[in-house]
């Protein structure tokens, strides 16, 4: 059976700065892996590539047996909104829309009518525990709340494979602990892969393998993880 | 770790005897090491002799004779003394893994540390993500979740010193062959 997900060769740069230097891995479906080393190596880099966010100097990524990198960017921009969902650290909520319609936005994106957005919307909220902030805009939510609408906003479309960076790396330990778990119950549940970037290795733990960067290579020994240059 | 304390505890909330105790110890403390029945009869035997529990009675249902313990007024003021008394936070450093890296310089060199460190760090993880499965799964208890999080704690600290353990394993290599 051939990976959901790889990339080979993968390489980008930043001007004259190497970012990636040639990364090949592959992830199967249902899978979840961390992605983890020190500050610099890579590893957000290497999750923009994945997700098609970002264009690549060299290496392809192939998603379901299709070099994604072929595709135009309308292309893509479409893929992210079907089989991909994308989480940051910081959850990037418009600012203008309640917790409701952010969480709806990808669904009515992909063509979903309103009503039916809104109450799959309503029944995430409520699973990531903030179904009481439906109506709530994000600057009247802390950090929080608004972590768990994003991971609500991420998981909506219940995507093949969710790209998460750092999702935690904002909350305190209790409010991460329910974010990671809710991520793992969705992959257990329907397959769904995770691309977890992190540096924590308590993060880490919550994944089946990891993927240990270092300057922009893989670190077999894992042990880049942490120690800065 | 102090049995007597624990079992100590147990009895405050009324009498038990040895089998039960057993059972409560090892239900109320998950993942720490299950305690045998021996050592709870020594243990109960030392805190009779010194005032701390006393004998309550007998029980029978079907099996043999069961001696049932209370814990006495000096038992209680004793339990209270260790209970506020606060514990030295890691006095010594006593960590098989700090005499194995020394030990590996000393004996052999720097590459025979890293190795060491490498495969610990592989072993370290894999524990971890054992026990952050237990305190996921659907149905873990709160004493489960709480004693998980103890060790991931703990080997997250362990980690922490691997990692920057060996970035300094050249430098330690020096001042330990010197």
């Amino acid at each position: 059976m051939s990976a959901l997900l790889s990339g080979t060769g993968l390489v980008r740069g930043y001007g004259s700065t190497p970012a990636l230097r040639g990364v090949d891995l592959a992830i199967d479906e249902g899978e979840i892996v961390a992605v983890t080393g020190p500050s610099g190596c890579g590893k957000s880099t290497l999750l923009h590539c994945l997700a098609g966010i970002l264009r690549l100097d060299a290496g392809t990524v192939t998603y379901r047996e299709q070099d994604i990198g072929l595709w135009s960017e309308a292309a893509r921009s479409r893929l992210r909104r079907t089989d991909f969902g994308v989480l940051f650290q910081f959850g990037q909520l418009v600012p203008e829309l309640t917790a409701v319609e952010n969480v709806a936005l990808p669904l009515l994106l992909a063509g979903t009518g309103r009503r039916e957005a809104r109450q799959g919307a309503l029944g995430w909220l409520d699973r990531l525990g903030v179904a009481d902030l439906a109506e709530q805009r994000p600057g009247a939510m802390s950090g929080g709340q608004q972590q768990r609408c994003a991971t609500a906003r991420a998981l909506v479309t219940e995507p093949r494979v969710l790209f998460a960076d750092e999702p935690t790396g904002a909350l305190d330990v209790l409010t991460g602990e329910q974010v990671l778990g809710e991520i793992v119950g969705v992959a257990r549940e329907r397959g769904m892969a995770v691309v977890l970037v992190t540096h924590e290795t308590s993060v880490a733990a919550y994944a089946d393998r990891e993927i240990a960067l270092r300057d922009g290579v893989l670190d077999p020994t894992g042990l880049g993880l942490g120690v800065t240059r | 770790m102090s049995t007597a304390h624990v079992l100590l505890g147990l009895l405050s909330g009324g009498p038990r005897h040895g089998y039960d105790l057993k059972r409560a110890h090892d239900e109320r403390l998950p993942r720490a090491k299950p305690l045998a029945f021996g050592q709870v009869y020594a243990t109960l035997g030392r805190l009779e002799r010194d005032g701390f529990v006393a004998e309550a009675g007998q029980e029978r249902d079907g099996g043999p004779d069961r001696t049932s313990y209370t814990i006495t007024d000096e038992g209680r003021r004793h339990l209270d003394t260790w209970l506020s008394a606060i514990e030295p936070p890691a006095p010594y450093v006593t960590s098989e893994l700090f005499s194995k890296v020394v030990v590996a310089l000393l004996a052999a060199d720097a590459g025979r540390a890293r190795d060491f460190l490498v495969a610990q760090r592989a072993a370290h993880m894999s524990r971890m993500r054992e026990l952050t499965t237990a305190k996921s799964a659907p149905g873990a208890s709160v004493g489960d979740v709480v004693a998980a999080d103890y060790s991931i704690g703990h080997l997250e600290a362990d980690l922490r010193w691997l990692q920057t353990t060996l970035a300094r394993v050249a430098d330690l290599q020096k001042e330990v062959t010197s």
